[in-house]
């Protein structure tokens, strides 16, 4: 048996000293940098200490409850650890853990050098922070967890506060999360009042008891009000200018695990709250799902700015963790718990998975943009000489988000696949169509995600460097390497021993359907992966790669019956006949992706400006100047509107606004006695 | 244990020997159709054993992923083939991965080969690059479509399961769902080969390409494994297209009599097959780039047709 409550509560201890010391040593001001990085080790052995408790939850299957009365009433500091709290936890602890190793290194140089100490407060003060809102086991602590979420990771996100862009950025992350914490707040309050407690545990299954009105503004509520954090299209717009702007290994958590929070808010409120749903809300979580994978890809593709072309491949990837949920509701509301269980195992497999590879690309991004100094992909390039082990950690992250076997991304979009095509066989109805339609999008989507990361890896870290940053970039300190190393590890051990990581889902679907598929999803003496049943399809990803390694031999027998006498020499490439290759023969991101902003043209709406500067004849100029851009569709077209509509009524507003306190009195007073009056009469 | 050993190395063997058959008999049947002579038959294997022996230039530009890329795109390929069944009914390794696995291998390969293409740092690399990934996502919703109609159809993802079922009614290919599904895939098949209307695999003009600006800079043995890899892949979707849809003849035991008349209907299936895409490729001019899309938009509206009538005729 696993001290459970002992390991989870030194951990969140750990967290909680680690912040104030990390306070203590702001203001100290004395060796701040190498109290830094002793504190990002502390935020290493807090991980440790939360990955061995949620670890021995799942194996155990046990629940660890504890709650501390605050003389509130309806307020409890309760934390519970049930299986779905402990997976999402032990996702949390395996990125800080990697992320906290990272930081030794990355903290000595860039903005966050300046104030090491008080970078350190807010990174252990959020991780505490979400640990606790993955174990809130009341809506109220719930609630204060989230926006302590909120606050440390804007603090962390303006971390370069002297930028517009950073401080844009977090504001408008800052705004989107006031709004959906408002929706919050309102669903929870319309479940909490029908079960008349705060507690989860009485929540369980509340929406049976719900009118069918309230039941479904509460579920519309909790979505939208979740997707704001989880970045779905059109709730997204704050993550490509928020995850940007950050330090890297602030992005690498918030898109590895902050916006998750609202993957796992979803997942509680769909699977533990509601037992049942109608065909139209798992209808609108798919469509959510397709919607923002396409969208999100589409728009990654246009980036040429690394970290913003990775903060959009997170909505893509909350679209393919969405299409997964959705199939999980509709199975449910067709009455098939075993389908449901192999599609919410596709969900959060995938959940887990995004955490992991998207984490170790901000990470690499973060060393690329150390060694390069910029964010700008045209200006990379050759970076594989000069950073090898940056670049091998980046392909395999690369390759893992592409969903390409033998990793971790292929085996979650493989039981993705699988749960759409069973979802056919489903209904009768019409509604079956849906089903392929979403899985062909999902192929479109994971097709372009591949091109999207060719042009990635391609351009900034293969040919020629294009700038002379690029020339001169020096590879990542150790303990960065060190960080990215085991994430990259976690992608292939998860791709390769998926079949011994399904069974710790056995837990969780136990719990919200009732049923334990994960014997069923694993067969062959424990070799193949399976949708239910190796007649139904199966995989295997061990076997596959071990079968490229064996299959090696062909081409190395070929070499050495035929080719070992052939002669290599080095030569320069093809130039054209031109004097030499220079980075400026070499294909750009915005080349590499213009087939497909003409292809996409009606989505993207390009625009773009030629203008040629020429001495006496237009056929031969002596400077272009190109310009190209697309449209931000639902920034000008849904944004700015609410935005000028909103500026609008606050002007309108300002009129009740006169500034003086008697006034203000007054308004006080008025509300008071109405809200009085309202008290008595009901 | 054995068995399944000689059985992989068997298919290895056969897919090996037979993928250079078919892009020679491809190209000396289009010769003809355009009254030419044409190479030999047995042209491309004289083609691969010259450039094995061949010296190669490496860019100086490259890095190691031009090196690496060779034998990824080979090795994920041959594997792909070992899922599908050839000429017995049962492919050797289709239980460690279905369709979806044989798709994704094969992307695996596009993906390096793509990375080659961009890595010598010259233009054609890149442009090659670029229209590969960006036809092959295209094409991508079709084929899915198509697989998923026939996996629907069959309940399983897995190809040996998919053919057995097909064996069992020799007539499904007659079913407008299965027709709708073999017209996608054919589409498909056309722009993943690099076929007329899409991409023309004889010419090296700069501009016109796909394929061959991608792999312009491999020389020697690397462009053999390239060569013979694509040829494989030609061979896959060939073999998923006529032994899916039309499995007469598949051996489902190991007796010499089943396994001779398996192997001689399967490689006369695949040239009937060749002919009608060197008929496609004889009757048709070259595409522009940016009209490849609507041929692909067919191709899935066809993928989508073919579920819809699986809906209406199968209940």
């Amino acid at each position: 048996m696993w001290p459970i409550c002992e390991l989870y509560s030194a951990g969140l201890l750990v967290y909680a000293v680690a912040a104030l010391a990390g306070l203590a040593a702001h203001f100290r001001k004395k060796n701040a940098a190498w109290v830094a990085a002793w504190l990002c080790c502390a935020s290493l052995i807090a991980a440790a200490l939360e990955f061995c408790a949620s670890a021995g939850t799942l194996l155990a299957g046990a629940e660890f409850n504890w709650t501390l009365d605050s003389g509130i009433p309806f307020v409890h500091y309760g934390v519970r650890l049930d299986p779905l709290s402990a997976f999402f936890n032990l996702g949390l602890s395996l990125l800080a853990g990697c992320v906290a190793v990272y930081s030794v290194g990355y903290l000595k140089h860039g903005v966050a050098q300046q104030r090491p100490g008080l970078f350190c407060c807010f990174f252990n003060l959020m991780l505490l922070a979400l640990t606790l809102v993955f174990t809130a086991s009341n809506i109220v602590f719930f609630l204060i967890a989230w926006e302590l979420v909120v606050v440390t990771s804007y603090f962390l996100v303006v971390t370069d506060h002297e930028s517009v862009e950073a401080r844009q950025g977090g504001s408008l992350y800052m705004l989107m999360s006031r709004g959906g914490t408002g929706m919050l707040y309102i669903g929870f309050l319309l479940l909490g009042t029908v079960a008349g407690s705060m507690e989860f545990q009485a929540l369980h299954g509340v929406g049976a008891r719900l009118s069918p009105g309230l039941g479904a503004a509460a579920f519309l509520l909790l979505f939208f009000g979740f997707g704001v954090k989880a970045g779905i299209i059109p709730l997204h717009i704050w993550l490509p200018a928020a995850h940007p702007v950050a330090p890297s290994n602030v992005s690498a958590l918030m898109s590895g695990i902050v916006i998750k929070t609202g993957i796992y808010g979803m997942a509680r409120v769909f699977f533990d709250f509601y037992p049942d749903l109608p065909v139209w809300a798992g209808m609108l979580v798919l469509l959510a799902g397709v919607i923002s994978a396409l969208l999100g890809v589409l728009y990654a593709l246009m980036e040429h700015d690394l970290k913003r072309l990775l903060a959009y491949h997170s909505i893509e990837n909350i679209g393919i963790i969405l299409m997964g949920f959705g199939s999980a509701l509709l199975f449910r509301s067709f009455g098939h718990p075993q389908l449901a269980a192999l599609a919410l195992v596709a969900g959060l497999f995938h959940t887990l998975n995004h955490g992991i590879f998207k984490c170790l690309l901000f990470l690499g991004a973060g060393s690329v943009m150390q060694g390069a100094g910029t964010r700008n992909m045209e200006q990379m390039g050759g970076l594989i000489r000069r950073m090898p082990w940056t670049a091998l950690f980046f392909l395999i992250g690369a390759i893992a988000i592409s969903g390409l076997p033998p990793l971790n991304g292929f085996v979650s979009e493989w039981f993705t696949y699988q749960g759409l095509l069973a979802g056919f066989g489903a209904t009768a109805t019409l509604t079956r169509i849906a089903f392929p339609i979403a899985g062909a999008l999902l192929a479109l989507t994971a097709a372009l995600a591949a091109a999207c990361f060719v042009k990635a890896f391609g351009i900034a870290f293969l040919a020629l460097p294009r700038s002379q940053n690029a020339e001169r970039a020096s590879e990542a300190p150790l303990s960065m390497k060190t960080g990215m190393a085991g994430l990259a590890l976690a992608c292939v051990v998860l791709g390769l021993g998926a079949t011994w990581f399904v069974p710790i889902f056995a837990s969780i679907t136990q719990q919200a359907f009732g049923v334990q598929i994960t014997g069923q999803l694993v067969a062959g003496s424990g070799l193949l992966l399976t949708a239910g049943s190796v007649h139904n399809g199966s995989v295997s990803p061990l076997v596959l790669a071990l079968a490229l390694v064996a299959l090696g031999v062909v081409p190395l027998a070929l070499w050495f019956a035929l080719g070992r006498r052939s002669k290599r020499t080095a030569g320069p490439a093809w130039d054209c006949g031109l004097p030499g290759l220079t980075s400026a023969n070499e294909y750009t991101a915005t080349a590499f992706s213009k087939p497909l902003r003409m292809i996409f043209g009606a989505i993207f709406r390009p625009r773009r400006e030629i203008q040629a500067e020429f001495d006496v004849s237009p056929y031969y100029p002596k400077a272009i100047h190109f310009e190209s851009e697309i449209e931000p569709t639902f920034e000008t077209h849904f944004y700015q509107p609410l935005w000028e509509g909103f500026l609008a009524l606050t002007a309108r507003m300002r009129k009740i606004q006169t500034g003086s306190i008697h006034a203000y009195l007054a308004y006080i007073f008025v509300t008071l006695i109405l809200l009085l009056l309202f008290g008595v009469r009901g | 244990m054995i068995e399944k050993i000689f059985a992989i190395v068997v298919q290895v063997a056969l897919v090996l020997l037979l993928s250079p058959l078919v892009t020679g008999f491809n190209r000396a049947f289009k010769a003809r159709v355009q009254t030419r002579r044409g190479p030999s038959l047995i042209q491309p294997y004289w083609d691969l054993y010259k450039l094995l022996r061949k010296g190669m230039v490496i860019p100086e530009t490259a890095s190691w992923i031009f090196t690496a890329t060779p034998f990824v795109l080979f090795v994920t390929t041959l594997l792909a083939s070992l899922l599908i069944p050839t000429v017995s009914a049962s492919a050797p390794m289709s239980l460690f991965g279905g369709v979806l696995a044989v798709v994704y291998l094969l992307a695996l390969g596009r993906f390096f080969l793509a990375l080659g293409g961009l890595d010598t740092g010259g233009s054609f690399g890149g442009l090659g690059s670029s229209r590969e990934m960006t036809i092959s996502a295209i094409a991508e919703p079709a084929l899915m479509l198509a697989v998923f109609t026939v996996a629907i159809g069959a309940g399983s993802t897995n190809l040996s399961t998919v053919a057995q079922s097909a064996l069992g009614q020799s007539w499904r290919f007659l079913a407008p769902s299965q027709m709708l599904a073999f017209a996608a895939l054919f589409i498909v098949l056309i722009a993943e080969t690099g076929r007329i209307p899409v991409d023309n695999p004889a010419t090296h003009l700069e501009l016109t390409m796909i394929h061959e600006a991608m792999i312009l800079e491999y020389s020697g043995p690397y462009l053999a494994l390239i060569e013979w890899a694509a040829a494989i892949k030609q061979l896959v979707l060939m073999t998923i297209l006529v032994n899916v849809f039309f499995p007469f003849g598949l051996a489902t035991d190991w007796s010499a009599g089943a396994v001779l008349f398996s192997l001689v209907l399967f490689i006369a299936k695949l040239l009937l097959l060749s002919v009608v895409v060197a008929v496609v490729e004889v009757s048709n001019a070259k595409m522009r780039l940016f009209r490849v899309p609507e041929l692909l938009a067919i191709g899935f509206v066809l993928g989508a047709l073919a579920l819809v009538s699986t809906f209406l005729f199968q209940g």
